[in-house]
């Protein structure tokens, strides 16, 4: 009911009313996405989407009409419109699906298997230092944060890694 | 942009909304689009010369008010699902009641009429009847679109449809200036075959058209 004075505030053109009624759903609406939408910034977009959308079509709201109901309505509608574009934007043609698979060719899948079976030579601690620094991609930092080191720890770890790894290399060619 | 900050964009821009805000403009939409759609049937096809004596008989009234009747209905239906949250079932279920009226009147007519049963069916225009329905019906069509574009269906496909059966039904009002047949089950099968092809019409574009 409350919501509903607001609206009918907003529509004689009361910017203050309109501007607590939004504020208000949007809270709402946050609510209604987030348990619908696998991420916070998904949902947040949906919010606006519909906000946005009941602002341009506020004369479509009918004041002997309950609010929730016109909100809610627009609500589905934008989470619908969603996911239909997100579904069409997800397929791709068969003709051109072969580019998806394409880096993935015979040669790098030979690579990464023998890198495993280098990896695998190594100790637990030492392989994990590896993996993620120079696989992963992730900073010295990231990697202390991870694992529980101290960033020199890692970094002498990853250093002592290689340099066994290297020899083995060229013990083995 | 963050929330907060769209919604202060917003709510500085919000103007006072009339009540019934954008019903004016669908109004004069379809106003204009009947006016066309009238030209097109006074100038490709022409009034039917009898048109004064069949005024005065029963027929020409039964397709004025079966084409009448179902604009109205649909059109009802129409304002009722261009709103989020509208229920728009009873209006929708509504629509059956004139086409099964005009079909009742089409099975009594053929069951008492001592007339050859095929030439009730047939009458002399049916080759022609639905197609012509089709294209009188098509600038009440496109202004019907065009105006709902500003309202807000949330189920497109059925708006579509049922758009297409007001605009068709519409056009079929206008068609029976012209038309010439007398029969109630020519009326029931080829003016409502003519009125649910821009029904489909209009379900097929929904979707794209009316997306907002």
């Amino acid at each position: 009911m409350h919501l509903k004075v607001l609206m009918l505030a907003a529509l004689e053109g009361d910017g203050r009313a309109y501007r607590t009624l939004l504020t208000e759903l949007s809270g709402h609406l946050r609510t209604y996405f987030a348990r619908r939408m696998g991420s916070a910034a998904d949902a947040e977009d949906l919010v606006q989407d519909t906000l946005t959308a009941m602002h341009r079509r506020l004369h479509t709201y009918d004041v002997d009409q309950p609010l929730t109901v016109w909100v809610y309505a627009i609500a589905r509608y934008k989470l619908i419109d969603n996911f239909r574009r997100n579904r069409l934007r997800r397929t791709v043609s068969l003709e051109d699906a072969g580019a998806l698979f394409a880096n993935e060719s015979a040669d790098s899948a030979a690579a990464k298997r023998d890198v495993e079976r280098l990896l695998n030579t190594l100790p637990q601690n030492k392989r994990e230092l590896v993996r993620l620094t120079k696989i992963e991609g992730l900073s010295t930092a990231e990697t202390a944060a991870k694992l529980g080191l101290s960033e020199s720890a890692v970094k002498v770890g990853v250093h002592r890694a290689l340099k066994a790894l290297a020899q083995q290399f060229s013990e083995k060619t | 942009m963050k929330t907060e900050d769209l919604i202060a964009e917003l709510s500085g821009e919000l103007r006072p909304i009339p009540p019934h805000a954008g019903l004016a403009p669908l109004v004069l939409g379809l106003g204009a689009g009947a006016g066309v759609s009238a030209a097109l049937m006074l100038f490709w096809l022409g009034l039917r010369p009898d048109l004064m004596s069949a005024m005065h008989t029963s027929p020409f009234w039964m397709k004025f008010g079966y084409t009448l009747a179902l604009a109205v209905i649909a059109f009802w239906a129409v304002l009722r699902l261009a709103r989020p949250g509208v229920d728009a079932k009873a209006a929708m279920r509504a629509i059956a009641l004139p086409v099964a009226a005009m079909l009742v009147l089409g099975v009594v007519e053929l069951m008492r009429s001592p007339v050859d049963p095929a030439i009730l069916f047939y009458g002399s225009s049916h080759d022609v009847c639905p197609e012509r329905i089709f294209v009188v019906s098509l600038p009440v069509f496109v202004a019907a679109l065009w105006g709902l574009r500003r309202f807000a269906p949330t189920r497109l496909t059925v708006t579509g449809g049922i758009a297409g059966l007001f605009a068709g039904a519409a056009g079929a009002w206008v068609y029976a200036f012209h038309c010439g047949e007398s029969g109630a089950l020519f009326v029931s099968v080829w003016y409502t075959l003519g009125i649910v092809s821009v029904g489909v019409l209009g379900a097929l574009l929904g979707r794209f058209v009316l997306r907002w």
